[in-house]
């Protein structure tokens, strides 16, 4: 009853406050990362390093005016937010962190649910965020919000095609859509999967930064061109909404490259003797480690890379990503009846 | 107990959403009705254990052809009012001759249905992406080549009947 | 106790809301929407059976009715497009062309 029950209630809420605390710090950790790049120091101020700032940018959003314009669509227009933010939260549920937990004399698996086709449905649940981007700019009755939603839809439904696509080869290799069952596969063939497949980790990443709307595919949001995108007429807590499913898809993208491709909780080096102190550090730590070297790749792309404009992001979605991922199916695909 | 009470509440949560969709003024709030049908069915899915059904509803009708109704929404709602019923009283004429025959069917199954025992035990649960796979490529191999010939003519149609004349 | 019955009954309520959409409404794409209804509730029927009879096929049905329902949505939404350049309506009591 108890470990029916209450354990995975207390992991959905440590999960969820967890993610809550990672993405407030990692939106910190983007403008130092910026800052250290273009030669200057970010936020110093509140708190030693500016520690304390994403305290401060919570409650600025808390307190700010909730403003609706004149003639949008009430309901529309509250549930947009809430229709971004909740997949991305809810797509933390089959995310392995660890092998099993021993607490008090409890056996706890590290994951909230285990799910026989888990990795489908953290594709799925991606793809109903796509609502709250179209419904957030058509409803808020404005034109370049309206532009800014349409565009970015159009953007998300066509890289969602090539990451599928790479998400089979993976499914090929492993044998299974559970993503426990991913991980032990990697952990039984003794080889991560970003070294047996780097084109489709290629293109997972390349996809990831697409679906993220983030640099060099954040034209959606691009201020120079759509003032604030498909959120340029929300403000205080809806803003805040968008923002934290912003943050919150990119550690999915993250947590799900180092599931599929880096092995989850493994160890590196299993077999190497003279590193098996790696095998100390518990799973959940080499969790951590790999998801926020992924994140830091996110950033630094973003601080590095121009923007590519619309078309040019089209044609590439289309005309290089896509046929690319199918041939990589294909020739898993014999590779695997042939070896 | 469980059983019963998640039964009755999906079934509340579909057939309600599906009446919003046929009645809601605006076609946008329609689409979101029908956005909301999809994943109480999805839910519906994983109770009656087709897990892997459930996540191709959520994923495909819900995640990608509700996607296409919401586009063309868009697209052809821009400057035209709410619809005006032809007819105000076709709606009560219909629905009356509609419930009757609901009332009609649901009193035959009350009446006429034989419960059959229970079939066999449920082997459905852990290996259902395995069995449909295996189905879907030994047995239903040529309904698939089909369907995907299918898709790819839909495809080109589509494209061809949307494309703007260049 | 949920029996088979109840979820027949569950889809044939569902299939007649669809129905009772497609001949009430005049705008052609909630017509279509109450078809995609209708295809619903076939699929729960789909699949009450095959987990009453622990038989997958009624499952792999199932996915080629989505199928068909995509490519059905795909070529509709093609056409009303098309049909709405031309004559800027979803009205389909205005889409009767014999009378142009």
């Amino acid at each position: 009853m108890i470990e029916a029950v209450i354990f995975p209630l207390i992991k959905i809420v440590i999960v969820f406050a967890a993610v809550l605390v990672a993405v407030m710090y990692v939106v910190l950790l983007e403008r130092k990362v910026q800052a250290w790049v273009q030669v200057r120091l970010g936020p110093m101020r509140v708190g030693p390093h500016g520690l304390l700032q994403p305290i401060a940018d919570a409650l600025k959003l808390f307190v700010k005016e909730d403003i609706t314009p004149v003639r949008a669509d009430k309901w529309v227009f509250t549930a947009a937010p809430v229709i971004v933010l909740v997949p991305a939260l809810i797509a933390f549920a089959v995310i392995p962190f660890a092998n099993q937990l021993s607490l008090f004399g409890y056996t706890i698996p590290g994951r909230v649910a285990d799910v026989n086709v888990g990795l489908l449905y953290i594709v799925s649940v991606a793809s109903i965020g796509i609502y709250g981007i179209i419904l957030g700019g058509w409803s808020s009755n404005s034109k370049y919000p309206l532009l800014a939603s349409l565009r970015a839809s159009a953007q998300l439904i066509s890289y969602e095609i090539a990451v599928t696509m790479t998400l089979v080869t993976v499914i090929m290799l492993a044998g299974t859509l559970s993503m426990v069952g991913i991980v032990n596969a990697q952990l039984a063939k003794g080889w991560w999967f970003a070294f047996a497949q780097p084109v489709a980790f290629f293109i997972y990443f390349v996809g990831g930064l697409a679906e993220t709307n983030r640099a060099p595919f954040d034209l959606p949001e691009a201020e120079q061109e759509l003032v604030g995108g498909f959120h340029t007429e929300y403000s205080g807590m809806r803003f805040a909404f968008f923002f934290l499913a912003e943050y919150a898809n990119m550690i999915v993208v993250s947590s799900v490259a180092t599931t599929l491709f880096f092995g989850g909780w493994l160890a590196p080096f299993p077999n190497v003797s003279w590193l098996s102190w790696l095998g100390y550090i518990p799973g959940w730590a080499w969790f951590g480690i790999k998801t926020f070297v992924f994140l830091y790749v996110f950033l630094w792309v973003r601080a590095t890379l121009p923007r590519y404009r619309y078309d040019q992001l089209m044609r590439l979605g289309w005309k290089w990503l896509i046929p690319l991922a199918i041939l990589n199916v294909v020739v898993t695909g014999f590779l695997k009846v042939l070896l | 107990m469980a059983e019963v009470i998640t039964f009755y509440v999906l079934a509340a949560l579909i057939l309600g959403f599906a009446a919003l969709v046929v009645t809601a003024r605006s076609a946008v709030h329609s689409v979101l009705f029908l956005v909301a049908d999809f994943l109480c069915v999805a839910v519906l899915y994983v109770v009656l254990q087709a897990q892997f059904l459930a996540v191709i509803q959520v994923l495909v009708y819900a995640g990608g052809i509700v996607v296409l109704y919401l586009f063309v929404v868009m697209l052809v709602n821009l400057k035209r009012p709410a619809e005006a019923y032809s007819d105000p009283n076709r709606l009560g004429r219909l629905g009356l001759a509609m419930s009757l025959a609901v009332v009609a069917e649901l009193g035959a199954i009350a009446a006429y249905g034989w419960v059959k025992p229970d079939g066999p035990a449920s082997t459905l649960d852990a290996a259902n992406v395995e069995q449909i796979g295996m189905a879907l490529y030994t047995d239903y191999l040529i309904p698939f080549e089909v369907a995907s010939i299918l898709l790819l003519v839909a495809m080109i149609g589509a494209i061809v009947l949307a494309k703007r004349e260049m | 106790m949920i029996t088979q019955t109840h979820y027949l009954a569950l889809s044939a309520a569902l299939f007649f809301l669809g129905v009772i959409g497609v001949l009430t409404r005049r705008n052609i794409i909630i017509i279509l929407m109450s078809m995609e209804l209708m295809l619903n509730a076939v699929n729960i029927n789909l699949i009450a059976f095959s987990h009453q009879w622990q038989n997958i096929v009624g499952q792999v049905f199932a996915v080629f009715v989505i199928c068909v329902a995509a490519a059905e949505a795909a070529v509709g939404l093609g056409i009303i497009l098309a049909f709405y350049r031309n004559k800027e309506t979803v009205n389909i009591d205005e889409m009767s062309l014999m009378r142009w």
